[in-house]
């Protein structure tokens, strides 16, 4: 159990020194989103849609943070290890590959934490956005339900990209624009229709988003499913992912040393 | 038995599927390990030697669990590294020469301390040992840099270090002073003799392709070539094979073709290669008497003697006499593939 613990400190300590280190996250984490939040709310505004609309734009811009870390710093974090002689040291050592992984996972989330939360404080004091929370407690277990889940599925990429190459960064750009478009990141996604938001429910963060627009903004009439379903479902998706990247990440390690590409590198 | 030994090997063979480009549906099988047999006693330094592609890399990735075997069995402190690599993990460590390791961000000293946490040590113990080591390998002053400040060299010795933070009781080093200036791979030769000497138990397995590195620490080294051991003696017994046997160094120059020289009677062995625009031909004859046919074949074949040197047999003769091609002239001509 040290092991572990020490092991998930060890991991995330390069990404919790590196926000302090490397302040150029300022304009690529929190100025350069901030702009692409801008543009949807003067659509929104151009079209005098509801003003909950700003809100959930703000909101999505923040949560965007979350999904870019999970694509680039979870799931292709391997294939970077693997490039740089990293890798193989890590599953050498006689600690759990999931403690690193839950390492990385843990570094990437405070560290994206600090840049949602700039992008949704200054998001909100430019275009005065007003959020009123119905419920803490329950905001509080949807946000951590939904980064379980998130970054659960960060894991299980990460397992299934173990064996790839170059692949695993095409992989992670197609996931990328595909998933602000059916996660909602900037539209609620109950207009998506039911079967479309049930299909884009596999990301955690469509449900979490969705909860948690339900909780800040109760004026707006547009939640897909009741925040008691959505934390549910989340809750399932968290134990479940976790598991499965377990289970993967067992599987794939073994797959990678017969195949003998546990350590190729410039694939 | 099998506790008795540090490591061994029985009949290790490892075949890795190498993939063709696009329209190429036949995957050709490279056999990298051929039926290896080997037994690495606790406490002793033992060195294998081998041009690049021989399978050197091959064997220790298997040792150090990061590649499962074909077939045959190898066994680390007595443990099966396929069937238990998690209590392999805990008693070894590992050095790749030329790699390097952590995160330009961190500090030599962080990066070091985060991989004590891989290993579970306290932050005393880890603080302790990252300045010891850090000592030994001249880097004491740039505990406080950023890695991604070093030179390609002190980033090497980084790596270096961290292969003895967490003192593990088997070490492998592949090719540790790959790359590195001359200085400083004596001290590191230095510190690796001391480390084997100071700790009994402890084990070192090295694999390098710079003979004299091999000969002057190993206890023992095996030749390994296309997969094989071809022979696993002590330094002074491989060299023992050429006693008796003269052996004669001349560089010439260039000269087109060599073969004539093999066919010369009275030449055991024989190989030759260009080198720093001359050619290097080493002989090892069973009589001193073929030099003069040897000389007279230089001058028949227009090349000129630029020097001629007669030494005492040496690990490179060793393994000509062994393989038939000095190690140079093995990698010049397969490229490195490890």
């Amino acid at each position: 159990m040290i092991l572990f613990l020490r092991t998930v400190l060890g991991r995330a300590y390069p990404r919790l020194i590196g926000i302090q280190r490397e302040k150029s996250w300022l304009i690529f984490g929190v100025f350069l989103p901030l702009l692409g939040v801008s543009a949807y709310v003067f659509i929104y505004k151009a079209l005098k849609s509801p003003p909950e609309f700003v809100g959930f734009v703000i909101l999505g811009g923040a949560m965007t943070a979350y999904w870019l870390n999970v694509l680039w710093s979870m799931a292709t974090q391997f294939y970077w290890e693997k490039e740089t002689g990293n890798l193989q040291l890590y599953l050498m050592a006689p600690t759990s590959r999931m403690a690193i992984l839950m390492g990385m996972a843990f570094g990437g989330l405070v560290s994206t934490s600090i840049r949602a939360a700039a992008i949704l404080i200054v998001g909100s004091l430019i275009f005065s956005v007003h959020f009123t929370v119905v419920s803490w407690w329950q905001l509080i277990l949807v946000f951590l339900f939904t980064m379980v889940a998130l970054y659960g599925l960060g894991m299980l990429f990460s397992s299934l990209f173990l064996l790839f190459g170059r692949e695993a960064w095409h992989l992670s750009s197609l996931l990328q624009e595909p998933i602000y478009f059916l996660s909602g990141f900037y539209f609620p996604i109950k207009s998506l229709g039911y079967w479309v938001s049930i299909g884009a429910s596999i990301v955690p963060i469509t449900l979490g988003l969705d909860a948690m627009r339900q909780l800040v903004m109760p004026s707006a009439k547009w939640g897909f499913l009741s925040v008691d379903e959505e934390l549910g479902i989340l809750l399932v998706m968290s134990i479940v992912f976790v598991f499965v990247a377990h289970r993967a990440l067992l599987y794939m390690e073994n797959l990678a040393r017969r195949e003998g590409r546990l350590t190729i590198r410039g694939q | 038995m099998s506790h008795s030994w540090a490591i061994e090997t029985e009949n290790l063979v490892r075949i890795y599927k190498v993939k063709h480009k696009r329209g190429d549906a036949e995957s050709a099988p490279f056999k990298a390990l051929d039926g290896v047999n080997s037994q690495v006693g606790t406490g002793e330094l033992f060195g294998l030697l081998g041009p690049n592609g021989a399978g050197k890399t091959t064997l220790i990735k298997i040792l150090t669990t990061l590649l499962l075997p074909t077939s045959g069995t190898a066994r680390v402190d007595g443990v099966d590294v396929a069937a238990n690599p998690q209590e392999v993990r805990r008693r070894i460590n590992m050095v790749s020469g030329g790699d390097t390791c952590g995160y330009g961000l961190l500090t030599v000293e962080e990066n070091l301390w985060m991989f004590t946490q891989f290993y579970g040590l306290d932050n005393k113990t880890a603080r302790e040992r990252i300045g010891k080591m850090l000592e030994i390998v001249g880097l004491q002053d740039k505990a406080k840099s950023k890695s991604y400040q070093l030179s390609t060299g002190q980033k090497q010795k980084m790596n270096f270090a961290r292969g003895f933070l967490n003192d593990p009781k088997i070490l492998f080093l592949d090719e540790p002073t790959l790359g590195l200036d001359v200085q400083t791979s004596r001290v590191l030769r230095k510190f690796v003799k001391q480390w084997v000497r100071e700790r009994p138990g402890r084990t070192l397995l090295l694999t390098t392709h710079y003979m004299a590195e091999a000969d002057e620490l190993c206890d023992r080294v095996a030749i390994i070539n296309q997969g094989k051991i071809l022979a696993c003696d002590t330094p002074a017994n491989l060299k023992k094979r050429l006693q008796g046997a003269s052996v004669f160094k001349l560089h010439v120059t260039p000269l087109e073709q060599t073969e004539l020289f093999s066919d010369l009677p009275g030449v055991s062995n024989f190989s030759g290669h260009r080198r720093n625009g001359h050619t290097e031909l080493n002989f090892i004859l069973d009589d001193e008497n073929t030099l003069v046919k040897i000389l007279s074949a230089v001058q028949q074949s227009g090349a000129h003697l630029i020097s001629l040197d007669k030494h005492e047999p040496t690990l490179e003769d060793v393994f000509i006499d062994l393989v038939g091609k000095s190690l140079s002239e093995i990698e010049e001509q397969t490229g490195s593939v490890s």
